[in-house]
């Protein structure tokens, strides 16, 4: 196991940076997971760090030792597809040990640690069959085995999950999770889904345009957003980001939304947001779980308006209640049994104490 | 009443003529009958163009040498008998083996280089390549059977540049084995080439990048995952180009015409001579038949084997 880093790495196709830059320290035993969207080159940095990707600038080291121009048979790490690329000519337990055999370990060796990632992965019974006999989750059980016998110093996954059915997909996540309790190798994992990083990450990595945006840990992500960027990302449904002004009125900052809809800022935000500028564009970055109906006992921060709901989705355990403020579509949570109709009136609860205020132009969280 | 009853037998008559068009409009709306229809043109042609050559030929060997007598299977005794035949024979599945060996080497390295050729440059190359197999073969070894002039041919007068030579290529028995053999590779070696190339295009790059993390060298790329990748296409491309080698006429009828003395006939220019040429069509016949035993084997045991890989997968 080794700890891996990345300094200034830059990956360049023609024209195009795909990469520009980035830095990133993994720790060793660490579970990273690199997050963004389609195209912001979380899959080029992790194809680097395996070596199938050429650096076109900067260093990635692993274990200490830059290995730029070392081959991928060379970095001692293994890595898992998203279509899981399982050796379809070959048998489970072939699949399995490819790389121990290639190595010339010896035959009992082979067997024992191909018996144990079986054991761990609960895939003994399936040892003698063929890849196109398996499921979805059972051939994704295999990938990963395939990673685990080599005993790497970095596991690698690439969207392992994005080939599998939703319930499929929350219970292989959580296989993953068990087995890095378990084997605790040093992990570079790749997705598009922020549920799968935030569930999985000892940290998240979010990329975007070629960059990172932010490092931190799932909860920092969640409630220090350091961008637009994140907070967007992060968290589903996705933060609300309304157009709003500072102003001060009687001695007291309060955010204005609208015309008819302005709030005072609870103390600790208004002494935070005291300095900036009033004539700066703001967004006001709120999160539907924050955006609430309104009851009798409402604690300091949280304030009340009304509005007329668009749409309605009542997901069991919750309603999402989807309005307008001035053009700008909100969503917020509601208690099913708050009475939320398509098309009614409402009475919300806005909870200023979990606000963000965000520049509009440079879209830094303040 | 009457009315009744004359009425109901003519309703009784009315129907049955209609229960029978619906079974029939039934029989011709399904997909199999529609099948049928479809490929009867082919089929047809088959029968026709196949078919009845192959049983007018069998017919043809059981007769003697002026087609008026049944004579029954003594044209193949006769066969069993002299000591061409068995040369053919031998010359055949030399020619054949040696052949597709070196078409399916040649196709399968130079399929690799394409394979890694970029883009457009790609598309140029493949179709560069291909040109020995677009032209004629006839045409082709007409220019082949000047490049092998033993005295005024390109071949002899580089060759004489270092010291080497002339080379008898059509006149000595070694020689014209080989040449006949090297144009044949030349002119198949192309089809192997675009087959082993859609083969590869078919292997996903998620292999050869999971087989290069866990430790493979090029080489072991290529034994453990491209060939058994390519299992079944190599097995096929071999058998067709069997079939089509070992029926060979054109090459070896326009450089050597069997020669010399024989010793480059194959069973189609052999059975040509002997038929045509001799004027002894049923032996002629009797010879051409005997490719097909020997081809059945070899289909047997290749198909066979694509038909357990493909139960497997």
């Amino acid at each position: 196991m080794a700890d891996v880093a990345l300094r200034k790495v830059v990956k360049r196709y023609d024209d195009v940076e795909a990469v520009r830059g980035i830095d990133l320290d993994i720790a060793d035993h660490e579970f990273i997971v690199l997050v963004g969207p389609s195209g912001c080159g979380k899959s080029t940095t992790l194809r680097m760090i395996a070596g199938l990707e050429d650096i076109s600038d900067g260093d990635i080291m692993i274990g200490g030792d830059v290995v730029n121009d070392v081959p991928p048979k060379d970095r001692d790490i293994a890595m898992v597809f998203q279509n899981y690329a399982l050796y379809p000519h070959m048998t489970v337990a072939e699949n399995m040990s490819f790389g121990l055999r290639l190595k010339h370990y010896p035959k009992a060796e082979i067997k024992a640690r191909v018996t144990e990632a079986a054991r761990l992965l609960d895939i003994t019974d399936l040892i003698d069959r063929k890849p196109k006999q398996l499921s979805g989750g059972q051939r994704q059980r295999v990938a990963m085995g395939r990673a685990i016998v080599r005993n790497p110093k970095v596991f690698l996954f690439d969207e392992p999950l994005s080939n599998l059915d939703a319930k499929l997909r929350v219970q292989m996540r959580i296989e993953i999770k068990k087995v890095h309790q378990k084997v605790r190798t040093t992990t570079v994992y790749v997705t598009h889904d922020q549920v799968e990083a935030m569930t999985l990450a000892d940290r998240v990595v979010v990329m975007n345009k070629g960059r990172i945006e932010q490092i931190g840990t799932p909860n920092e992500l969640y409630h220090k957003p350091a961008t637009r960027f994140v907070a967007g990302f992060i968290g589903s449904p996705a933060m609300n980001f309304i157009p709003c002004r500072l102003e001060d009125v009687g001695g007291t900052l309060q955010i204005r939304l609208t015309d008819r809809i302005a709030f005072p800022l609870p103390p600790a935000r208004a002494t935070r947001y005291n300095s900036l500028p009033r004539s700066e564009k703001l967004l006001l970055g709120i999160r539907p779980e924050h955006l609430t109906e309104s009851h009798a006992h409402l604690g300091p921060g949280v304030e009340t308006f009304d509005t007329v709901l668009d749409v309605t989705e009542p997901m069991g355990m919750e309603t999402l209640v989807y309005f307008g403020l001035e053009g700008t579509p909100i969503c917020g949570r509601v208690d099913p049994n708050a009475g939320a109709k398509d098309g009614a009136p409402m009475r919300l609860a806005m909870d200023l104490n979990n606000m963000h205020l965000l520049n509009d132009e440079t879209g830094v969280v303040l | 009443m009457a009315d009744v009853v004359v009425e109901q037998g003519r309703l009784a008559r009315a129907a049955r003529p209609r229960k029978k068009s619906a079974s029939l409009r039934h029989v011709m709306g399904r997909k199999s009958t529609v099948a049928f229809f479809l490929t009867l043109p082919l089929i047809l042609l088959i029968a026709l163009l196949v078919l009845y050559p192959a049983f007018y030929s069998l017919y043809l060997a059981t007769l003697n040498k002026a087609m008026t007598k049944f004579v029954g299977l003594s044209n193949f005794t006769f066969l069993f008998k002299r000591e061409t035949f068995w040369m053919v024979v031998k010359q055949s599945c030399i020619f054949a083996v040696t052949a597709v060996i070196f078409k399916a080497l040649i196709g399968f390295i130079v399929a690799h280089f394409v394979h890694n050729i970029p883009g457009k440059k790609q598309r140029k190359w493949r179709g560069m390549l291909l040109v020995p197999w677009v032209i004629p073969p006839a045409m082709s070894t007409l220019a082949w059977l000047w490049l092998f002039d033993p005295s005024y041919s390109a071949f002899n007068y580089t060759l004489s540049f270092f010291g080497v030579g002339p080379i008898p290529w059509l006149g000595d028995a070694f020689w014209a084995r080989f040449s006949v053999i090297l144009v044949n590779v030349w002119y198949g070696a192309p089809f192997f080439l675009i087959m082993y190339l859609a083969a590869l295009k078919s292997v996903p790059d998620q292999l050869y990048e999971a087989a290069s993390i866990d430790g493979a060298n090029w080489w072991q790329k290529i034994w453990h995952i491209t060939l058994p990748m390519m299992r079944n296409i190599i097995a096929i491309t071999t058998l067709f180009s069997l079939i089509v080698t070992f029926a060979n006429f054109d090459i070896v009828r326009i450089l050597t015409s069997g020669g010399p003395l024989d010793q480059t006939h194959l069973f189609a220019t052999w059975a040509f001579q002997v038929g045509i040429q001799s004027s002894d069509i049923p032996l002629g016949a009797c010879v051409s038949l005997f490719m097909v035993p020997i081809l059945a084997v070899a289909a047997v045991f290749i198909l066979r084997d694509v038909n357990k890989r493909g139960n497997e997968a």
